[in-house]
């Protein structure tokens, strides 16, 4: 991967705020990359800080190689979707979206034209030029937004929370648009999102962010499996956390007994003593009448059900553990939904488990 | 029924007095009084040739003009700031910066006067009573542009920055447009309010007065009520016709920023 944007101990103060500590980053060229965490994370600001919009208080920020301490916003070779979209509503589409080619003097009137009609119809808007941008709708915003950041081809184009204003059907289809489109141009793309699933879905890697730092940093499926640490494991998807004892011939964990983990399955350096063990819910199964396995069980009673369609969350009390366990079942043909109270097995794997401080 | 009785005479009181104006302004007497007496144009024709109420015309435009112009200025900087950013005790201080349409114009009046004579030891000029009616006019002026900027995504200036606009041009290709409406707005109602303004005016305006105290002058000069008259008829014909392309200008700008029309001051 040969870096496009590097970081290189950046911290940002607002007065007494420390809104970005110590990030070190490195994003390649082309690459679709999420800044991910919870509100108030450091990740807007940290986006604007390649942006321009935000100087860092201290560290080095560059693009293409190029150290941009001195480079303002609007001579970056990068472009910004707002999260607000941020639509002139003065102006028609078109115009919108040839905003930033009125520095261009080396192009003509057709030529612009032309490129205008071309950056359109790449978000599927052909025909939408002479519309007055205040009079669409908040999809139809979104792509102008992408057209308008796109046309002048830059080396990265910056996203800022763009599909926190769509519906759900609406964002899912521009998740799969915006996957297409970056493909398609070869842009790096950097993401801003709250939304873990849009991250996981669309994203080459994530860094997923809390309380200006970096928590950790790989692609959706290390975050998901493999965890670093306890806060990203329970910020991404759903996890059972079991109270555990470190021994030094393996993990004594709540109401499983002793298991062996191998090294990879404790990420960060564990001391013999007490920790947590995570598994998400779709590790941990449950054995219906009929069904054989090869793998260990352990007797349980169903606590709550939540039925979903296509899958049912279980809450299944096991003997040793105070908390009851979080299970989910895929409801494939001829399995029934079990009843609360009703007895059922647990069927688990050690190679599931991730230990944490 | 009784409603509507309540709503006629409420007009009748509010505008029968103005009525009286154009009425007598063409009335072909020196006497103001029923029954009249035949119509005239010749009190208009007086109008032109009385020297010393051209300069006070002079005057009034003047301090109109320059008062508008600072005031909407000052409004821009106070609408935008409100609009656009936040910092700390920003309620307290456009509270204050508002006040000014509350305070009754003659404590305003006498303190300045006290300020600039007493303090300053300064004379009075036009320009005293421009600093004043600017003082007066910047609340209205805000209070109109504040619907135009609310309505502004504050990312907007970011964004044509991003799309490489410095930061003027930015504020001057994406802000401006849009709350163009209101500035003019603000500007016609501004200048009226000073054009027609009198305690202030009355009380800093040093040997030159502005059209008001000209008027208000004349007073003394039973004969020349019909000229008063008529300069008052052209007042108000000018204020309605400015306050209505105010009006229409403001609406415009609310939906060409594609939004409701929240009311106003007209």
């Amino acid at each position: 991967m040969t870096p496009l944007i590097t970081l290189k101990g950046v911290n940002k103060y607002y007065g007494d705020y420390h809104a970005l500590r110590d990030i070190d980053l490195e994003i390649g060229a082309g690459e679709f990359f999420s800044l991910l965490g919870p509100s108030g994370c450091g990740k807007t600001t940290l986006l604007r800080t390649i942006a321009g919009f935000e100087a860092v208080s201290d560290g080095v920020v560059t693009i293409g190689g190029r150290d941009m301490a001195d480079v303002p916003a609007n001579l970056r070779p990068t472009n910004m979707v707002f999260q607000s979209y941020a639509i002139f509503p003065h102006l028609s589409v078109a115009e919108n979206v040839a905003f930033g080619l009125r520095k261009r003097a080396d192009l003509n009137r057709d030529a612009k034209a032309s490129m205008v009609a071309e950056a359109l119809a790449m978000v599927g808007l052909e025909g939408y030029g002479k519309r007055a941008a205040h009079a669409l709708s908040g999809g139809q915003r979104q792509r102008v937004a992408l057209a308008r950041a796109l046309i002048l081809k830059p080396k990265v184009l910056l996203l800022d929370e763009p599909l926190s204003a769509l519906d759900k059907k609406m964002r899912e289809q521009m998740q799969v648009e915006l996957i297409k489109l970056q493909r398609h141009v070869g842009i790096t793309f950097v993401l801003v999102t709250h939304d873990q699933e849009e991250a996981l879905v669309m994203s080459d890697r994530i860094a997923v962010m809390f309380e200006g730092r970096i928590g950790q940093l790989a692609d959706a499926e290390t975050l998901y499996r493999r965890p670093q640490n306890r806060q990203v494991a329970s910020f991404i998807g759903k996890m059972n956390f079991q109270s555990a004892q470190v021994h030094d011939g393996g993990v004594e964990v709540e109401g499983f007994g002793m298991v062996q983990l191998a090294l990879d399955q404790m990420p960060e350096p564990v001391q013999p003593g007490p920790a947590v063990v995570g598994m998400r819910p779709e590790t941990l199964g449950l054995l219906f009448d009929g069904e054989v396995t090869d793998k260990r069980i352990l007797d349980g009673i169903v606590d709550e059900v939540v039925y979903y369609g296509d899958m049912t969350y279980y809450d299944v009390r096991i003997s040793g553990s105070d908390k009851p366990l979080n299970i989910a079942m895929k409801n494939i043909m001829g399995r029934p939904v079990l009843e609360v109270g009703a007895p059922t097995r647990v069927v688990w794997d050690p190679r599931a488990m991730v230990c944490f401080r | 029924m009784s409603l509507r009785i309540y709503a006629i005479a409420y007009l009748v009181f509010l505008y029968a007095p103005i009525a009286l104006l154009p009425i007598f302004a063409f009335n072909d007497a020196t006497i103001i009084a029923f029954p009249l007496s035949g119509a005239t144009t010749k009190w208009f024709g007086e109008l032109w040739t009385t020297t010393a109420l051209h300069a006070a015309l002079k005057n009034s435009l003047f301090i109109a003009c320059m008062t508008a112009v600072l005031s909407t200025l000052l409004g821009i900087c106070a609408a935008r700031a409100g609009a656009m950013y936040r910092f700390p005790a920003k309620a307290g201080i456009m509270g204050f910066i508002m006040l000014p349409l509350v305070l009754p114009e003659i404590i305003v009046a006498v303190s300045l006067l006290v300020v600039v004579v007493q303090i300053l030891d300064l004379g009075l000029s036009n320009w005293t009573i421009i600093t004043a009616h600017v003082l007066i006019c910047t609340p209205f002026s805000i209070a109109i542009l504040n619907g135009a900027f609310q309505n502004l995504d504050p990312s907007m200036e970011e964004a044509a920055m991003d799309l490489g606009e410095s930061r003027f041009s930015a504020f001057r290709l994406v802000t401006l447009p849009p709350v163009m409406p209101g500035i003019v707005a603000s500007l016609l109602i501004t200048f009226t309010i000073s054009l027609d303004e009198f305690i202030i005016a009355f009380f800093l305006s040093g040997s030159e007065p502005t059209l008001p105290v000209y008027i208000w002058g004349l007073l003394r000069f039973p004969k020349s009520l019909p000229v008063v008259m008529a300069l008052g008829t052209l007042l108000v014909a000018l204020s309605i016709l400015l306050l209505t392309i105010a009006e229409i200008l403001r609406r415009r700008g609310m939906s060409r920023a594609g939004v409701n029309d929240k009311g106003g001051f007209l």
